[in-house]
């Protein structure tokens, strides 16, 4: 398969995606990384000069910073443990026998196809509506005081939200995978005499590892950057400011490029702490 | 015209030689068949020859011109693959054309070709049907199919009847030398098993862990093997080896004999031994037998026609001299 | 397997199995149900849930407050039109890839899923500079590019891990056929791939439609698709239910049809590689 020629062909016919992608990391990177060191407000005066690294100082010590960290990773790893567990489970159930399987899939597959404003909005008012909202009907049926989800369990309202919009992709590919399980593997181990939980947690995690794997990697390059979800639902409010969420309020709420760009910087790093162990997991898990 | 000539050639994989430098022509027109064991670099040899890789060292000339770095495309010659390789999304007849309509050939002509081919390929009641439809043996033409309409040079084969049932495999073993006799056209054909390298070849190229061991016809090959490790791998069923005084006696490290050059008797000879396990064919009589003179390995010999023995016979063995092999420390032939 | 309890074990699965397929719908279906009510009967305490007058006038109103088809045209080129310029640009690099693999190719498709990872609020305001140089702030065009380049590492992942499936030595065959590098990847490689290439399309389509980061803060009033339509309605204060339902089926019709109708594509190629 590989000659000098197509070697050289393959470099070639790489390069359009490399330089594209490089160029749309390396640019705006460099910009940010040098608009980082400035004073910069474009409303107020604009360039106001180098400032070195107060940027980054203010940044780091301002009372938002490391809470939007942690909610950050509560939300990643929220919606991960929520969407692969309840994934898993969907996965199992869908594979079983039944009538109009074609048309639960149908149905499950749903959310993943709504725009994440829509699904924010529909949420925050239809459902979580303290006053109309269906939920709120849901408890006073039952004689509870209706729960103010956005205000009150602010974090757990957009886990939620989050998951069921992901739920789909989870359930798909892990469905996708269980079907190719040879079912022989499993009619043996239970010729063997092994219960259904020891079948479950020898035979088909293992096999379900590459695929929980993707999803993991998948979802977690997606929910780093989710903003509208927060956008229309609290805006950043109750403890739901991500990092993500609080430089875009740095950049264009307060109009302070410079501060923003240092916050950019640190989310960038971020990023890059999550990707490295991602990839050490992937690398094992995934003979890319 | 296509005489294929291998100069010095040699193929790395990183570090791993798998190829040392090798000398080998091919005449024009010859049948010329690649053996050898699963491994030995059989398909890396033919895949040099059609430039699906770089050779690492040394040239490679089709009718003497260089062919060391001309493209696959452009060397002329057509492949048939293991996995035959069809285009699953195309119909029978545009897997055939594929290659006319790459060249650039007309459409007349492309026709007129296909025809022929389906022809020659008891083809012509599936041209409409995807290569997916089809039955083993039927992919197989196809892809042969596929070679012969665009006239190359040469054709290489890469082990295309493995994948085949064995009943098939011999109608098309039958059908690959017709077509040989019939095009003339240079044929280099790769195969692990040496009842197809005998039946088919002009020309037997033994390879081993990439090092050519012998090259000739295949009744050189029966009865001149230039090592013991050719010797062990043409001919069925295998050659037997004895070792010990016996080969001593005749001045050779180890003697070999052929199954079909023993012959036995239930009352005298000159090597005694029991019956392990006797194969009744009707037309033949394969025994395996322990004898004294090969204490580590059973002994086969072949008998024509019926030969009634049972396990545990005593029985009398007696090879023909004239066709004993003699083999030195070195593994080599001694005359 | 104990034939006998098979039938009742069959009936568990599938009450079971609707159930939760029901619940995950229900928002969708509830919203889509509200947009034919009145605002009234919209918030009415119990909820009504179909037995309601089943009317337009929602559609009507969100029609005449703004200019649905425009949004909807924007989306709808720039949702095809990055992902078709992302597929063209895919197909080589996930060719190099899986057929010429080196020691980097891992390295390199884990580099482009890596870019993904970089938060987008980073570098929003150097892109919205570089966009306004070059006049493309509220452009389509301007968009397409973004939404190519963020999907862009997921293409060529999607199609790598479905171009491994296809053996090369058809590839080889084509090359030995006298096709050039072009030519292969034409008659032979894509006509192959056409399975994973339109699983990899619909999934493209579906996330630069659904893409609300970029297209809410790099158009205004001439770009804008349908994600910046509906979030002119996240302002006025609840109440307005089902004017709001009925603009959410609007912004997500489109899509759902096309996903109910493609999933069957969809689903096929959705793999990513996690299935041996
Ligand atoms: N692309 C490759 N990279 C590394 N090693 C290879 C490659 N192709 C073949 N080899 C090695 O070269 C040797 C010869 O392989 P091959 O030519 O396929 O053998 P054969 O066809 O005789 O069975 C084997 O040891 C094989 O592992
Ligand atoms: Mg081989």
């Amino acid at each position: 398969m590989a000659t000098q020629q197509s070697r050289s062909a393959a470099r070639l016919m790489m390069a359009p995606a490399v330089v594209l992608l490089l160029g749309w990391m390396l640019v705006p990177l460099t910009m940010t990384l040098y608009f980082s060191f400035k004073k910069y407000l474009p409303l107020r005066g604009g360039d106001l000069g180098w400032v070195g690294f107060e940027n980054y100082a203010r940044f780091l010590t301002s009372s938002a910073f490391w809470p939007s960290v942690q909610t950050t990773l509560v939300i990643v790893g929220g919606v991960l443990a929520i969407t692969v567990v309840l994934g898993i489970f969907l996965a199992i159930l869908l594979n079983q026998p039944m009538w109009g399987q074609g048309m639960v899939r149908i149905l499950v597959i749903a959310p993943f196809f709504v725009m994440p404003t829509v699904s924010a909005l529909v949420w925050k008012n239809m459902f979580m509506d303290p006053n109309y909202g269906l939920l709120a009907h849901l408890w006073k049926l039952f004689g509870a005081t209706p729960v103010e989800w956005l205000s009150q369990a602010s974090l757990p309202s957009i886990i939620m939200i989050v998951s069921w919009q992901w739920l789909p992709f989870a359930t798909l590919i892990l469905l996708t995978a269980i079907q190719s399980l040879d079912s022989e593997q499993l009619e043996a181990a239970e010729m063997d005499g092994a219960p259904a939980h020891k079948r479950f947690a020898y035979i088909t995690l293992p096999h379900l590892g590459r695929a929980i794997t993707v999803v993991i990697l998948i979802q977690t390059i997606f929910l780093l950057s989710i903003f509208a979800e927060i956008f229309v639902t609290t805006g950043g409010a109750f403890g739901t400011k991500t990092l993500s969420y609080l430089i875009f309020q740095r950049v264009l709420e307060s109009q302070n490029v410079g501060l923003g760009s240092a916050g950019g910087v640190y989310a960038i790093i971020l990023a890059n702490i999550v990707a490295y162990f991602l990839v050490r997991i992937v690398g094992k898990n995934l003979d890319a | 015209m296509g005489r294929i000539t291998l100069d010095k050639v040699s193929k790395s994989f990183g570090d791993v030689e798998v190829i040392p430098p090798l000398d080998l022509t091919i005449e024009d027109g010859e049948f010329t068949v690649f053996v050898g064991p699963s491994g030995c670099g059989k398909s890396t040899l033919l895949r040099l020859i059609a430039g699906l890789e770089d050779i690492t060292s040394g040239q490679i000339r089709i009718d003497s011109e260089d062919a060391t770095n001309v493209p696959p495309a452009k060397r002329g010659l057509a492949m048939v693959f293991q996995s035959y390789a069809l285009y699953p999304h195309m119909s029978v007849r545009k897997n055939i054309a594929f290659p006319m309509k790459m060249a650039g050939i007309d459409q007349a002509e492309q026709d007129k070709r296909i025809d022929a081919a389906a022809k020659a390929l008891n083809l012509t009641d599936y041209l409409d049907r995807r290569p997916g439809q089809l039955s083993g043996g039927q992919r197989q033409r196809v892809a042969i199919g596929r070679a012969i309409v665009r006239e190359p040079a040469a054709f290489l084969f890469d082990e295309p009847l493995s994948n085949l049932d064995a009943a098939l495999r011999v109608g098309m073993r039958l059908e690959i030398s017709e077509l040989h006799e019939r095009l003339k056209t240079t044929m280099i054909y790769v195969t692990h098993d040496q009842v197809e390298a005998m039946t088919m070849a002009d020309k037997i190229v033994v390879l081993q862990a990439g090092v050519i061991e012998q090259v000739g016809s295949p009744l050189e090959l029966y009865e001149r093997p230039c090592n013991k490790f050719v010797a062990g791998f043409i001919g069925s069923p295998k050659m037997n080896f004895i070792e010990g005084k016996e080969a001593a006696n005749l001045g050779a490290t180890t003697i070999g004999i052929r199954p079909e050059h023993i012959s036995i008797s239930t009352t005298e000879g000159q090597w005694k031994g029991t019956v392990g396990v006797a194969e009744h064919l009707g037309s033949d009589t394969f025994l395996y037998i322990h004898a004294d003179v090969s204490p580590n390995e059973t002994m086969t010999v072949r008998v024509d026609g019926e030969f009634s023995a049972r396990h545990g016979d005593t029985v009398y063995l007696t090879p023909r001299a004239e066709r004993i092999h003699k083999f030195g420390a070195d593994g080599l032939r001694i005359e | 397997m104990a034939r006998s309890i098979a039938p009742r074990r069959k009936a568990i699965n599938t009450l079971l199995a609707w159930s939760i397929g029901f619940l995950i719908f229900f928002p969708i279906l509830w919203t889509i149900l509200t947009s034919f009510k009145t605002e009234a009967t919209a918030i009415a305490n119990p909820p009504v849930f179909i037995g309601f007058d089943w009317t337009l006038e929602n559609y009507q109103a969100v029609m005449e407050r703004s200019n649905y088809g425009r949004f909807l045209w924007n989306s709808i080129v720039i949702a095809g039109g990055s992902t078709i310029l992302g597929i063209l640009i895919a197909i080589p690099a996930a060719w190099s890839m899986a057929f010429v693999p080196s020691k980097r190719t891992k390295d390199i498709l884990l580099w482009m899923l890596s870019t993904k990872m970089l938060p987008a609020v980073g570098v929003l305001y150097p892109i919205y500079l570089l966009f306004i140089r070059m006049g493309l702030l509220d452009t389509k065009i301007g968009l397409m590019i973004v939404l190519m380049l963020i999907n862009l590492p997921i293409i060529v992942w999607m199609l790598y891990t479905y171009f491994k499936e296809i053996p090369g030595e058809i590839l080889e065959a084509a090359r030995m056929d006298g096709a050039t590098l072009r030519e292969e990847v034409i008659y032979i490689l894509t006509p192959m791939a056409i399975p994973g290439i339109a699983s990899t399309l619909l999934l493209n389509v579906i996330l630069a439609w659904n893409e609300a980061f970029w297209t809410l803060n790099l158009t205004a009033a001439k770009a804008a698709p349908l994600t910046a339509f509906i979030a002119s309605y996240s302002s006025p204060e609840g109440l307005f239910y089902a004017k709001l339902s009925a603009a959410s089926t609007m912004a997500i019709a489109p899509i759902l049809i096309l996903g109910w109708f493609s999933q069957k594509q969809l689903v096929s190629g959705l793999t990513f590689g996690a299935v041996k």
